[in-house]
């Protein structure tokens, strides 16, 4: 029986459930070990050496290294985790939730001073067709 | 016999404690942040409480994927501020208060609320921002915190349900403390946001209202609420509002008692990527 996961119509919305959990493990395992100054500094100093000892998906690696937000989470990558990223290249949170929306930082900044994303148009994926 | 004298109920945008850490509360776009906040302090001088219960979520700091407990009670005699990135907060350390913490778990355990026990935690913004919004800048915390962490990161996060009902079980772990403390009950988190994908940046300003207007007046059935609506209408993130159902619960209306009175209510567009939402309820 299938479980149910009623929040798969969301537009533009992924909910990092148990399955998405289980794909991300290593992904956000590796973000997570950015905590610490010397795996930051070790990262920066050669990411693709550094992501080279996780058991990590080529596709995900890709991502992290493109900095590709929206593909680290269709990879099963969470946001709190993701955002330890941002952390290290000295991003803030407003600048990383930013870059998923395809709009420019000053004019995601701006909409967020003005009221935020309305939720009229927002609520389905239908509605955005 | 200890009891819960109000509970307070507000976000934990990192954020803010940025700002204050970095001595920005007085710029435009903080100003009216923190001026929601001013009866707050003003009001925790008087009031004194001698335990603090601070229900809070923790942002992928304390616990990894490693582990992901849903409901986990602290019962350690301090806690550090964590880093998270970009060095601890310079906030005061957390002092515990074991004695109390132990009894609830025995409590609320045996009242079939499976928690964890964490004996040793570092505590992240969602802990130490309501401090520092709350109790100002301080040298030290006024008074003893046990924290309470809930997992509103991985789905399936826990019902509203469950978090009212949990509330219900904490306040008779509470009441049944041999000790005359003047307890309050935080719970924090929220308004509506969004800060992943192409929908990031959400707001439901109507909505959040009508939470805060249901919290108030007919808490069981808010608690009712699916997550979907939360994610819905409020955003993926909108889903710690859960954490405000356990304070709630916590009140003397739900078991029976007379209604809480609001003595404090705020509601500020953005903080960040957030609405912030501040309510303070007092027990009659």
């Amino acid at each position: 029986m299938s479980l149910d996961k009623p929040y798969m119509d969301v537009p533009g919305t992924t909910i990092f459930d148990a399955d998405k959990s289980r794909e991300g493990y290593h992904l956000n395992q590796f973000c997570m070990s950015l905590m610490k100054a010397e795996n930051r500094a070790r990262f920066k100093a050669n990411e693709r050496a550094y992501l080279d000892e996780w058991p990590m998906s080529e596709e995900q690696k890709q991502a992290v290294l493109n900095r590709d937000l929206n593909r680290c989470i269709e990879l099963g990558g969470n946001i709190y985790f993701l955002a330890k990223i941002g952390a290290t290249d000295g991003k803030s949170f407003q600048q990383m939730a930013g870059s998923m929306t395809g709009m420019t930082e000053e004019a995601y900044r701006e909409m967020m001073v003005k009221g935020g994303r309305p939720v009229e148009g927002n609520r389905y994926t239908e509605e955005k067709k | 016999m200890a009891r819960i004298t109000a509970s307070v109920y507000t976000s934990h945008v990192p954020a803010i404690g940025a700002a204050l850490d970095l001595g920005k509360s007085q710029e435009a776009y903080w100003e009216p942040v923190f001026k929601g906040y001013e009866f707050a302090k003003q009001w925790e001088k008087e009031q004194k409480p001698d335990v603090v219960f601070l229900v809070f979520n923790d942002h992928a700091t304390a616990f990894s994927l490693e582990m992901i407990p849903t409901f986990a009670i602290g019962t350690a005699a301090e806690y550090a501020p964590a880093d998270e990135g970009w060095g601890p907060r310079p906030v005061p350390k957390v002092i515990g208060h074991p004695k109390l913490a132990a009894h609830i778990a025995q409590s609320v355990i045996q009242d079939d609320f499976d928690l964890t026990i964490v004996n040793k935690m570092d505590v992240d913004h969602g802990l130490t921002v309501p401090l520092s919004l709350v109790f100002g800048q301080v040298d030290a915390w006024p008074c003893p915190i046990i924290p309470f962490a809930v997992n509103v990161v991985q789905y399936p996060v826990p019902s509203g349900r469950r978090c009212f009902m949990l509330g219900k079980a904490i306040r008779k772990a509470i009441e049944t403390f041999d000790e005359p403390l003047n307890v309050q009950i935080w719970g924090t988190g929220g308004m509506s946001h969004q800060l992943q994908g192409p929908r990031a940046g959400l707001i439901n300003r109507e909505w959040d209202n009508a939470f805060l207007d249901r919290l108030i007046n007919d808490p069981d059935a808010l608690s009712r609420l699916p997550h979907i609506d939360y994610v819905r209408e409020a955003g993926s993130e909108g889903i710690e509002l859960v954490m405000w159902l356990i304070a709630r619960g916590a009140m003397n209306d739900t078991d029976g008692g007379k209604k809480p009175t609001v003595r404090h209510r705020f509601y500020h567009v953005p903080a960040s990527n957030t609405a912030v939402g501040h309510l303070i309820l007092e027990n009659n």
